[in-house]
């Protein structure tokens, strides 16, 4: 059995205390520790803001890749080598406005990968611009007068977008954090656990107190996440913020369903042409 | 209302213009002559008309016959109507370009025929459907054929776009090609699928070959004879789909987009059975960034795209050089900027694969020559990216990726070597160190699964262990550290290029020495045979690789050179600006073409022949014949 401690690597963690990013990679590791996942058969992708340096603070394979592109990153190892466990850790101007067109693809492409979003309303590592998930009317240094767009809903996007796990924590529940990765990173097929995880620094309102009233455990309201209308409706809710499963299907993932990533992967596949394939090729140029 | 515009040439060095009206390399047809042994055909319609499979029959043809062949299509970005024109030279193998005016034209509609047949050579025959397009009033250089299409196969089909088929049959037969052959490759064409399509393909070729026999008299002045090998009918894109395969790839991933799309055409199919996936990626962000993800975790990776998607995936090819990741780019280069001509070619992205991503980070760009050479290019610029772990970008063009050619196929030898660099597969010993400091640059690379040589590679600058200096102390020897290790890297990537680094035909004491780079290289050559044919010995110098520059290489050639004029498919004589910054040579004179066409080797030969001239001009810029077509408005 692995202990979350296992997973930790030396480098110094550079978060703002209190900041919410914490509690994530310590459920994170409690995660991977429940599922007793081998390290070096672990692989987990960034962005680039403060939430996407995580990678570091783990003693597992990773990338840290640009802003905005850990998804596709992520997808190329995975389809490069189906038999690793990929984790892609950001934050939501990462995903969600940068990236978020891979987002929209990663979704619909069902490669059996786990996207988990820190998801704190702001643009923390540029010190404190409005971002795709900030409310309305938030005022942010780029927003002085208030933000006028609405914010992005990433459940609701989710489920309607052809994610197969679709879940939702906060890094003030830490244990019931870990559980909903655990399922997420469990499930086969894209998964999406966004966070709410409190930028302590330039976000004073999203903050611990202002989500304690509102979070809502989704065990506790008898929610079937088979059920594709329910988990709209919990993910659109307003007057409170649900945190769990939302909604988890059995789809068949992008591995099972593309014949070239059938059998071995392709990592480990011959390089080159035999005979017989090079000779069957020049026939067709003939 | 129509409205009808003419374009004047626009030539910024104020030096005469050259158009593409003079060929230089023939004299005039008299009785007297031997028959020549190449031929050019021009197949022109609309698209949608067959075009392109009127093309492929006459190249396979000519293939089984062992001539050599070489086909260039002009098209527009529309996918029915537009004004197509598909120009094929054959002659003995190989034919090293697309030829000039034509000696057969099968014109597919009236507006071919009205605008083509001032291209005509002496002794020419056009071939058209005499029931739907009017031969001109004006006497004309070029023989008439109208051929009575509806009549001579109402019995057969009624589908109009046979036309071509007929008139492809006529044409045949007035090249004295054999039937047999012709018919073999008629059938293979059309019977992939449905062998009652092939049957009746045949039959209607048959028709227009025996209305040629009886009706129009035969051209003695061709006579094309073949080998008799048999060789295979290659496009640049599918050689580097092919050198993908050979060259262990297993991961191609791109976003659609002119001239690169055929390689994903090519490779989607053919991917699973050769252990490889072709992904089509949501745009050229995640094409590139999926690719480097792969070749992270020990796939062999590439992607392609033209000038366009390459600017969207500059940031992550300085990501590969920044994590040392290998990734192999194919940038089939298109007439720019911005959308530009989507289906005409250029040389005008030199500078942006040179310039590619912000920072200092080892890169390799290689040009590739013809299709072969596009085969072994992809498989060279592999084993680069893996050993060196870093971006390798393979320049190509439209000229270069859809120009189809008959090749040897033991010009393409399926046993390359795979060089995959330093991997760490076992268990590490000690402390792993990504990227360890090493003579070389290259830090051996442990692969995702590998116990032991656990790390994370970084997009930020980073130490040996692959931990972040910008975090919280940005070391400035490490950093300085870890861009010379990096850097290193090109010592090596410049010793393994540089016997590829460029080609070079003719004499050293030649009395003009011509430049290019990459997809001009057979037609220069053709336009070299024509001058030293002319009696002038000129000497070529092709480039293959072009970053790292073999400056040290091409310097002594440049410095011997007696005069130097510098050919490309640009503006801006890109290649000439990085001649000048590598090696401190100026080259006087420039020959460019920058309307959307590729050089015809006549007027090239021509340009060439003025450089040699004392007063010869800094500056020639070519324009292909324009043709008196309106602007469209409704």
């Amino acid at each position: 059995m692995s202990a979350a401690g296992d997973y930790r690597s030396r480098v110094r963690r550079t978060w703002c205390p209190g900041c919410g990013d914490y509690g994530v990679l310590n459920a994170l590791q409690n995660a991977l520790a429940a599922l007793n996942l081998e390290r070096r058969n672990l692989v987990v992708v960034s962005g680039i803001g403060c939430s996407s340096d995580l990678p570091h603070f783990l003693n597992v394979y990773g990338i840290h890749t640009l802003h905005g592109r850990a998804l596709p990153v992520a997808q190329g190892i995975k389809m490069a080598n189906k038999d690793l466990t990929v984790v892609v850790t950001g934050g939501d101007g990462d995903g969600y406005g940068i990236g978020a067109g891979h987002f929209l693809h990663a979704m619909r492409r069902n490669l059996d990968i786990t996207y988990i979003v820190m998801d704190n309303r702001i643009y923390g590592l540029t010190t404190g611009q409005a971002s795709p998930t900030s409310d309305r009317g938030h005022k942010t240094k780029s927003t002085p007068a208030g933000n006028p767009e609405c914010a992005l809903n990433p459940l609701a996007l989710a489920v309607a977008g052809g994610a197969t796990f679709v879940g939702r924590g906060f890094s003030g529940e830490p244990v019931h954090l870990a559980a909903v990765m655990k399922r997420a990173i469990a499930h086969k097929g894209f998964s999406l656990v966004d966070v709410f995880s409190p930028c302590v620094t330039w976000n004073k309102v999203n903050t611990y107190d202002s989500y304690r009233p509102l979070i809502l455990k989704l065990e506790t309201e008898n929610h079937n996440p088979a059920d594709r209308d329910a988990a709209l409706r919990q993910a659109l809710r307003e007057d409170k913020l649900p945190i769990g499963v939302f909604y988890e299907i059995d789809e068949p993932t992008f591995e099972a369903e593309e014949p070239s990533l059938q059998g071995e992967p392709l990592a480990g596949r011959k390089l080159g042409l035999s005979d017989e394939e090079w000779s069957a090729l020049m026939g067709e140029f003939a | 209302m129509k409205a009808k515009t003419t374009l004047s040439s626009f030539n910024p060095s104020g030096w005469e213009t050259v158009y593409n009206i003079v060929l230089i390399s023939e004299g005039s047809f008299s009785a007297q002559m031997e028959p020549r042994r190449e031929a050019t055909v021009w197949i022109g319609g609309e698209a949608g008309e067959g075009i392109a499979s009127a093309g492929d029959v006459f190249v396979k043809t000519a293939a089984r016959l062992g001539l050599g062949a070489f086909a260039h299509n002009s098209y527009q970005s529309v996918i029915r109507g537009g004004e197509v024109l598909l120009q094929i030279q054959t002659g003995p193998h190989p034919v090293l370009s697309h030829g000039g005016d034509w000696d057969f034209l099968i014109a597919l509609n009236q507006s071919v025929l009205d605008l083509h047949l001032r291209s005509a050579r002496p002794n020419s025959v056009a071939l058209f459907n005499a029931d739907s397009v009017k031969p001109p009033d004006s006497p004309t250089a070029a023989a008439l054929a109208g051929i009575p299409v509806t009549h001579l196969i109402s019995d057969l089909s009624k589908n109009p776009v046979m036309q071509n088929t007929v008139l492809l049959g006529a044409m045949m037969h007035l090249l004295n090609l054999p039937w047999d052959v012709f018919e073999s490759a008629v059938c293979d064409q059309f019977g992939k699928r449905r062998t009652d399509l092939a049957d009746l393909n045949v039959g209607i070729a048959r028709r227009g070959w025996d209305y040629a026999e009886k009706n129009l008299p035969p051209r003695p002045h061709i006579a094309l004879a073949g080998d008799g090998k048999r060789r295979i009918v290659i496009t640049g894109n599918q050689a580097a789909g092919l050198g993908a395969l050979a060259g262990g790839c297993k991961f191609y991933s791109a976003y659609p987009m002119t001239p690169a799309s055929s390689i994903m055409h090519w490779l989607a199919p053919r991917a699973a059975r050769h252990g490889m996936i072709m992904k089509q990626a949501e745009d050229e962000l995640a094409a590139i960034n999926m690719a480097i993800g792969a070749g992270y975790a020990g796939v062999r990776a590439m992607v392609g795209t033209s000038g366009g998607g390459f600017a969207l995936m500059t940031e992550a090819v300085g990501l590969a050089g920044m994590i040392e990741a290998p990734v192999v780019a194919i940038l089939s280069q298109r007439a720019g900027p911005s959308t530009g001509l989507a289906t005409k070619t250029e040389q005008g992205d030199l500078f942006q694969a040179l310039g590619a991503s912000q920072g200092d980070y080892p890169k390799a760009v290689l040009a590739a020559l013809d299709p072969v050479d596009a085969y072994y290019t992809v498989i060279e610029a592999h084993n680069l990216a893996e050993k060196y772990q870093m971006p390798v970008i393979v320049m190509m063009d439209l000229y270069l990726s859809e120009r189809t050619v008959i090749v040897d196929p033991e010009s393409m030898n399926p046993h390359v070597p795979i060089e995959r660099g330093e991997i760490v597969n076992e268990a590490v010993e000690g402390e792993y160190l990504r990227y360890r400091e090493t003579p070389s640059g290259v830090s051996p690379r442990a692969l995702p699964g590998a116990p032991g040589g656990m790390h994370v590679a970084p997009s930020d600058e980073h130490n040996e262990q692959g931990v972040l200096v910008s975090d919280w102390y940005t070391n400035p020897t490490q950093r300085t550290r870890m861009v010379e290790k990096r850097m290193r890297k090109m010592a090596g990537v410049g010793r393994d290029t540089a016997e590829r680094a460029f080609l070079c035909e003719g004499p050293e004491d030649a009395e003009l020495t011509v430049v290019g780079w990459g997809s001009t290289h057979g037609v220069l050559e053709d336009a070299r045979r024509a001058l030293a044919d002319a009696g002038h010995s000129v000497r070529l110098v092709q480039f293959r690789t072009l970053w790292p520059f073999p400056a040290a290489g091409a310097l002594p050639i440049l410095q011997a050179a007696r005069r130097i004029v510098c050919v490309e498919n640009n503006y801006g004589g890109q290649l000439a600006r990085l001649i000048r910054q590598e090696t401190g040579v100026s080259i006087p004179y420039a020959v460019r073409k920058y309307d959307g066409e590729p050089f015809s080797a006549g007027p090239l030969a021509q340009a060439l022949e003025i450089c040699l001239r004392p007063s010869a001009p800094a500056v020639q810029t070519l324009i292909s014949a324009e043709l008196d077509i309106p602007v469209r408005f409704e």
